[in-house]
């Protein structure tokens, strides 16, 4: 049995979709939340990776790109987890709950 | 075979712990499974052949943001079970989007495949993955590569100057103050009279 691109990309359907799934489900719970975008963005480094390795070089091509732009999304979603749980943490403390129906001081 | 037993494997767990992320009624449960999450994923990376990135992601996300969540879930006294409530109520609307995305994701990769089929075949290069990727990484992407480190820098010098906080009432150092002394402010000339004390 061959496990080809298809198999990865299915994979990486099925986690972005449990990843949009749990930020409709957890409505009230801000961190799991953001562990949902965390998961969204794991599915798409997978799309990434899996393009990059199951691409054909032909010599005018970089199939590596697709790691290396994998390697970006790495680091803005480390910066964006470390950002939003400074962001929580801060929130917390001023209003003594994290609940997302309470969050609309914009009133948006 | 092996391969596709340590596909089918690594896939069944990723998704059944990414599942239980949402599920979970603990966030600290929901943590530990987006950890598993995270492994079978780095495992999925080394087979396709992507051995660096997988190493990475399990430094970046086991090792830093796993870690993180842990300590904001520990640090906030937040009573979990209430925040749970209305999980059955949107579960209708959340199955919805969810099918709804994949039945389109399904449609593209459908139409994709059965359309002109494009070669596909896992390249092979004598170089390892890791001399391939830093060959490209500090050449063409040099100047993302250093855009990534400022990110990195400003995310640092946001989240500590986001959670920074100056409480009444404790004594701290204040190195500009200690600085900023001068001779006029902490010294005071007085005149003594003989035979009396300081006043």
């Amino acid at each position: 049995m061959i496990i080809g691109l298809a198999h990865y990309l299915t994979v990486a359907a099925i986690l972005f979709t449990i990843g949009v799934f749990g930020i409709f489900v957890n409505r009230k719970n801000v961190i799991i939340i953001l562990m949902c975008v965390e998961l969204i963005l794991l599915a798409v480094n997978i799309n990434f990776v899996a393009f990059s390795t199951h691409m054909v070089e032909t010599g005018a091509n970089e199939p590596l790109a697709g790691q290396i732009f994998a390697l970006f999304i790495l680091t803005v979603a480390a910066a964006e987890a470390a950002v939003g749980l400074a962001i929580l943490v801060v929130y917390f403390r001023n209003r003594g709950n994290i609940a997302v129906e309470d969050i609309d001081l914009m009133k948006g | 075979m092996l391969v596709a037993i340590s596909f089918y494997l690594l896939a069944f767990v990723a998704i059944a712990s990414a599942f239980m992320v949402v599920a979970s009624r603990n966030p600290v449960h929901s943590v530990m499974f987006l950890i598993v999450t995270f492994f079978s994923a780095a495992g999925l990376f080394i087979l396709m052949g992507a051995e660096f990135l997988a190493l990475l992601l399990v430094m970046v996300y086991v090792g830093a943001v796993a870690v993180l969540f842990l300590f904001v879930v520990m640090m906030l006294d937040v009573d979990f079970v209430e925040l749970k409530q209305g999980f059955l109520q949107y579960l209708p609307f959340g199955f919805v989007v969810a099918l709804i995305l994949l039945a389109e994701m399904i449609m593209v990769g459908a139409a994709y495949f059965t359309g002109e089929t494009k070669a596909l075949a896992t390249y092979s290069g004598e170089k390892s993955n890791l001399e391939r990727f830093g060959e490209v990484l500090y050449t063409d992407y040099a100047f993302f590569f250093e855009a990534a480190g400022l990110v990195l820098l400003v995310a640092m010098i946001g989240a500590i100057v986001l959670t920074l906080r100056e409480r009444d009432g404790v004594r701290k150092q204040d190195i500009t103050k200690q600085v900023g002394r001068t001779r006029e402010t902490a010294i005071e000339m007085v005149d003594i009279e003989s035979g009396q004390g300081v006043g």
